[in-house]
């Protein structure tokens, strides 16, 4: 693997309001991430990881600290650095496929339109939406939804992909599916990938390292893990592999360990 | 009542539901003919009877209302003109809306259409100067700021009492008319409009920051869809102001229009000429809410 940073969070404080509503959110955090890493970001509710994401997308600003991709410093959003949010957020007056297609008129505005299209269009085929591409988003299943979603974000080229719980709202068959498709189009595409779950086994499935994050307020990186099963994977193989069982089991002690997770 | 058929069978006969399917698909008819016939028979009594409803109270109504009206002109030293009189005075006016003798002694229609003129013309423009404005209001918060005590003083003022200050702005009575017009009907416009850019959900903004969304795109693909119901909803409401401002503000203007047909037959003692008048407004100001209702849906906005 690449050995290169090319995501880093360097001393990261993030302060939300202040006088009485004043919350610290974040509290030194030092996060790298390597070149096409697929990194799942782990922890209970409300301890900052979705804080952490934005401040990637360039959606939030850090208080004090750096965000740095490819040893330039975020200071707003960008194609280079894609979401598939948690919510979807597809806009629901444009079809699916116009929805892709609003990201790639942003990625080739100088490409002829026909081309474009085109180039939706298999992004959606990606995604096996072809059926549906003139649909809008309402007519459509939360599991196709998000799958809209995911090829909008492909639609950028995204040097970092960036993901707050994809699949939360899926079945588990649909999500099974989408994670293996998911993995498929990460390793086309040599993108780097950070991504927030509260699913253990999803995160041993898709990621390459695990970072925990301690409860807020004040959240920190508590503790990461290597996955150090080889890849291609498929869930029998996982399974089977002597290293899940033991991750699996670490990674839920250590959720459950309150006294390990709160601030110092 | 095309429409009523194909609804019906989508629900009972999913199998018939493309029209091709018909002709194509002979030997299925007579096993589905049956079951899906008792379904639409059922489903057609349902809507039968609710037209029905919807058009016997209605008319209980207006007839209880012109019943009761009638047995009060009748009462003694009473001056208002009841149904029959008023039918029996200004008839000419119900049954020849086009008839024009020059000057201002022409029809109900004429008067109405040159009313509609000058609201089409006042009203436009308060459309455009509002949702441009609206939009800035609902981005810049310092303009927010500045202009929101200005905004709520403006809007409360009635349409009526803007009359001599444009008198005096423009000198004539047409675009002093017209001015009343822009003024009472660009408030609701440019409010709603605002609200609605204040209130486009996070996720859009955050969407169209990560996507790179900008300039002319980000107008068209974003932000005009997210804000059309708050804007048509402004703009429905303004059309039933402007409907009110034209026919006061004529009223002292004088010249072809409603208003002043009104105010003229009032000083004249027609009396019946004023009610016919009045029903003729109604309808007017009704047809204008619904063709804005209309332009919401057919540009895809759900307004109720």
């Amino acid at each position: 693997m690449n050995e290169e940073k090319f995501v880093e969070f360097s001393r990261i404080q993030v302060v939300f309001g202040s006088g009485s509503g004043r919350y610290h959110a974040l509290d030194g955090v030092d996060l790298d991430l390597n070149k096409g890493e697929f990194v799942s970001l782990i922890g209970h509710s409300g301890c900052g990881k979705s804080t952490l994401l934005n401040l990637l997308a360039g959606l939030q600003l850090p208080t004090e600290g750096l965000v740095r991709v490819a040893g330039k410093a975020v200071t707003g959003p960008g194609l280079d650095r894609a979401v598939v949010f948690q919510s979807h957020s597809l806009l629901p007056w444009l079809s699916v496929e116009a929805n892709v297609q609003v990201a790639v008129d942003s990625k080739h505005p100088d490409l002829p339109k026909k081309q474009r299209r085109e180039e939706a269009l298999r992004l959606v085929e990606m995604v096996h939406l072809q059926d549906h591409a003139t649909k809008k988003p309402g007519e459509l299943s939360g599991g196709m939804r998000q799958r809209a979603g995911i090829a909008r974000a492909f639609a950028a080229k995204p040097e970092v992909l960036l993901m707050d719980e994809p699949f939360g709202a899926l079945d588990a068959l649909t999500r099974g599916s989408m994670q293996d498709e998911l993995t498929e189009l990460w390793q086309s595409q040599q993108t780097t990938v950070l991504m927030i779950t509260h699913d253990v086994d999803e995160a041993i499935f898709l990621s390459d390292r695990i970072v925990l994050m301690s409860n807020g307020p004040r959240a920190r990186i508590a503790k990461q893990w290597s996955v150090n099963i080889p890849r291609p994977r498929t869930r029998e193989t996982m399974l089977e592999h002597p290293e899940y069982l033991l991750l699996k089991r670490e990674l839920i002690h250590s959720l459950n360990d309150s006294h390990f997770l709160s601030a110092a | 009542m095309t429409a009523i058929a194909l609804e019906t069978s989508k629900q009972t006969k999913p199998i018939l539901d493309p029209p091709v399917n018909l002709s194509e698909n002979d030997n299925h008819q007579p096993s589905q003919k049956p079951k899906a016939e008792v379904g639409r028979d059922r489903a057609d009594e349902e809507k039968v009877r609710e037209r029905l409803r919807l058009l016997v109270f209605p008319s209980v109504s207006l007839f209880l209302l012109l019943f009761v009206w009638e047995l009060y002109s009748r009462q003694n030293g009473v001056t208002l003109p009841g149904p029959t009189a008023v039918f029996r005075d200004s008839h000419h006016l119900i049954f020849h809306p086009w008839f024009d003798n020059g000057a201002n002694d022409k029809g109900l229609g004429w008067q109405i259409l040159a009313s509609l003129k000058r609201v089409a013309i006042g009203y436009t423009a308060a459309a455009v100067v509002g949702i441009v404005l609206g939009f800035m209001l609902g981005k810049l918060r310092g303009m927010r700021q500045g202009l929101d005590p200005l905004i709520q003083v403006f809007r409360t003022v009635p349409p009526l009492a803007w009359l001599p200050i444009s008198l005096a702005i423009f000198a004539k009575s047409e675009p002093a008319a017209i001015w009343v017009i822009f003024i009472t009907a660009i408030w609701p416009i440019l409010i709603n409009t605002s609200v609605g850019v204040m209130r486009m959900p996070r996720d859009y903004e955050n969407v169209a920051q990560v996507y790179e969304i900008r300039g002319w795109r980000y107008l068209t693909l974003v932000l005009l869809p997210a804000t059309a119901p708050y804007m048509f909803t402004g703009l429905r409401i303004a059309v039933g102001m402007a409907w009110l401002g034209i026919v006061a503000s004529e009223m002292l203007t004088g010249g072809v229009g409603i208003g002043f047909f009104i105010w003229d037959a009032w000083n004249s003692g027609r009396v019946s000429d004023i009610i016919v008048a009045l029903a003729g407004v109604g309808c007017t100001g009704l047809a204008l809410d619904r063709a804005v209702a209309l332009v919401a849906n057919l540009v895809g906005t759900q307004i109720d």
